[in-house]
């Protein structure tokens, strides 16, 4: 059973640009689903809206934002004072940005505040073990640790919390390889006791080494939705247009870019997002939104998908 | 005209050693990694070489010369985070008017006209980064350093730029450092490869 649901979520920021308001279209139709046991990890191009599908979750998007569609937690609707009520206790989240933790708190106390059950102090004593926090490291203020540290500090806070769902956004950056192994399988012990995670990073490396599915964002839409197994070879089981090329770009496979740049949020075309760069790119492509469907056990965003 | 480093040492403060007695020659046309895990001192011998930071113990020299700090700097440094790297009031337009910047350059690293007459915040850190790339290129470099240039781009962009960069290093025999935690990426880009150790 999917625990966390999203379905047609569109996200627009209304901004003012030389007195005139302007809107632009940061998430259009976007559609995914964690069930149970499962880790979803979301992939695509910088600045594509993957942390703002975090925050959409999480309900901590900035008034400018408007929100449209649907988010469901284990068949419930999300409502802002649902998601209120959720945060930190049902669905935690592992910050991108080692700045989240508070600079006038000190570590340990910082892991002690998210626990929701049980004994804060032990729970913090054996959490820290398990991150190789030293004992001396639950008295450091954050702008004493290391970027490692903090990470591991940000890492610890999310698994004591009692969430039944993780949104890890970016969660290894600056770590050890030791400790992204490390963290990315307690993350995967996580999932396998039950809790869905989603895995927000643009390594497909490690997405490709935990996750049971894939989902490939491009301009603030799902444009595919594939299985691990299908990322291989020269990318020929993949689906979209796009998602091979990032297969295919990846210096271990090719190398080889594709020219052009992500559209602008306040620019997006009327119809495929991804066509202006699309060499399979017909008329059809301009004329509509293409809609997600069911393509060889995945999902994909593309009329000409075979 | 090599970029050689000689006996460099450095420490923070009065903080241990990061590293001692580093020795490095950069040839041009050579693309060398640099690898190593975090607090090995990658960034600060970065520094070093492009002249940010000056050595304890040691020196830097330019084709057998000590770097001047007058004039187009021969070698350039381009970081990890754009956005700290960029003038949060100037226009694009500005920031490449610091370097003399071949329209070509400009091409290849896909950087379209109008981004131009836009500020830091407007942009994406894809974006900001091909920016700052052109920047590093103009016409008087010699050398190039990549301190986790790439880290922060998806793999599309990453390719894009650093295609662009090597055409560039190709034509014009420059040597570039590349600084990354992706054994894959050093891998795929360098000659040779240096590691530093904790």
């Amino acid at each position: 059973m999917a625990i966390l649901e999203v379905e047609n979520l569109s996200v627009s920021f209304n901004q003012y640009k030389m007195f005139r308001s302007v809107k632009s279209k940061v998430i259009s139709s976007l559609s995914i689903a964690v069930d149970e046991g499962e880790i979803v990890a979301v992939v695509g191009a910088s600045g594509s809206g993957k942390s703002l599908l975090a925050q959409a979750i999480l309900g901590i998007l900035p008034p400018n934002a408007t929100i449209d569609g649907i988010m469901l937690f284990r068949g419930e609707t999300l409502t802002l004072a649902r998601q209120k009520a959720l945060r930190g206790r049902e669905i935690a989240i592992i910050p991108q940005s080692v700045n989240s933790l508070d600079p006038l708190m000190r570590a340990g106390s910082h892991v002690r505040t998210s626990v929701t059950a049980g004994n804060a102090s032990d729970l913090q004593k054996e959490v820290f073990k398990r991150y190789h926090l030293e004992e001396k490291v639950e008295k450091l203020y954050p702008f004493q640790l290391s970027g490692g540290m903090a990470r591991r500090v940000l890492l610890a806070s999310a698994m004591v919390s009692g969430a039944k769902v993780i949104i890890a956004d970016e969660p290894t950056p600056g770590l050890d390889e030791q400790y992204v192994a490390e963290a990315l399988q307690h993350l995967r012990e996580f999932a396998d006791n039950g809790c869905g995670v989603l895995l927000i990073t643009h390594d497909i490396g490690a997405a490709l080494k935990i996750a049971d599915k894939i989902a490939v964002f491009y301009a603030g839409t799902t444009v595919e939705i594939a299985s691990i197994e299908n990322f291989r070879g020269d990318g020929e089981d993949l689906r979209h247009p796009f998602s091979k090329a990032l297969w295919r770009a990846l210096p271990e496979n090719g190398f080889e870019p594709i020219p052009g740049s992500q559209p602008q949020p306040d620019k997006l075309p009327s119809g495929c997002l991804f066509a202006a760069r699309c060499k399979k790119a017909a008329a059809a492509c301009s004329a509509a939104f293409p809609e997600m469907r069911e393509l060889r056990n995945g999902r994909v965003r593309c009329i000409h998908a075979t | 005209m090599q970029l050689e480093a000689k006996k460099l040492s450095y420490r923070y403060g009065c903080y241990p050693w990061l590293f001692r007695e580093v020795d490095f020659t950069l040839s041009p046309g050579e693309v060398v990694g640099l690898l190593g895990p975090s607090g090995s001192g990658k960034t600060t011998l970065c520094r070093i070489l492009a002249g940010y930071v000056k050595p304890a113990e040691g020196r830097v020299l330019l084709g057998g010369k000590p770097i001047t700090r007058k004039g187009y700097q021969p070698v350039q440094l381009v970081f990890q985070h754009p956005e700290k790297a960029l003038n949060p009031r100037w226009r694009m337009r500005k920031v490449l008017k610091e370097a003399e910047v071949e329209d070509s350059i400009l091409e290849a690293l896909g950087i379209q006209s109008e981004w131009l007459s836009h500020f830091p915040g407007e942009l994406s850190g894809g974006e900001l980064q091909r920016f700052c790339v052109a920047r590093a290129l103009g016409k008087g470099t010699r050398f190039l350093i990549a301190d986790e240039m790439t880290t922060m781009l998806d793999a599309i962009t990453q390719a894009q730029i650093w295609n662009a960069v090597l055409n560039a290093q190709k034509q014009r025999e420059m040597g570039i450092v590349v600084v990354s935690h992706e054994e894959k990426l050093v891998a795929r880009l360098c000659d040779r490869v240096m590691r530093l150790s904790r």
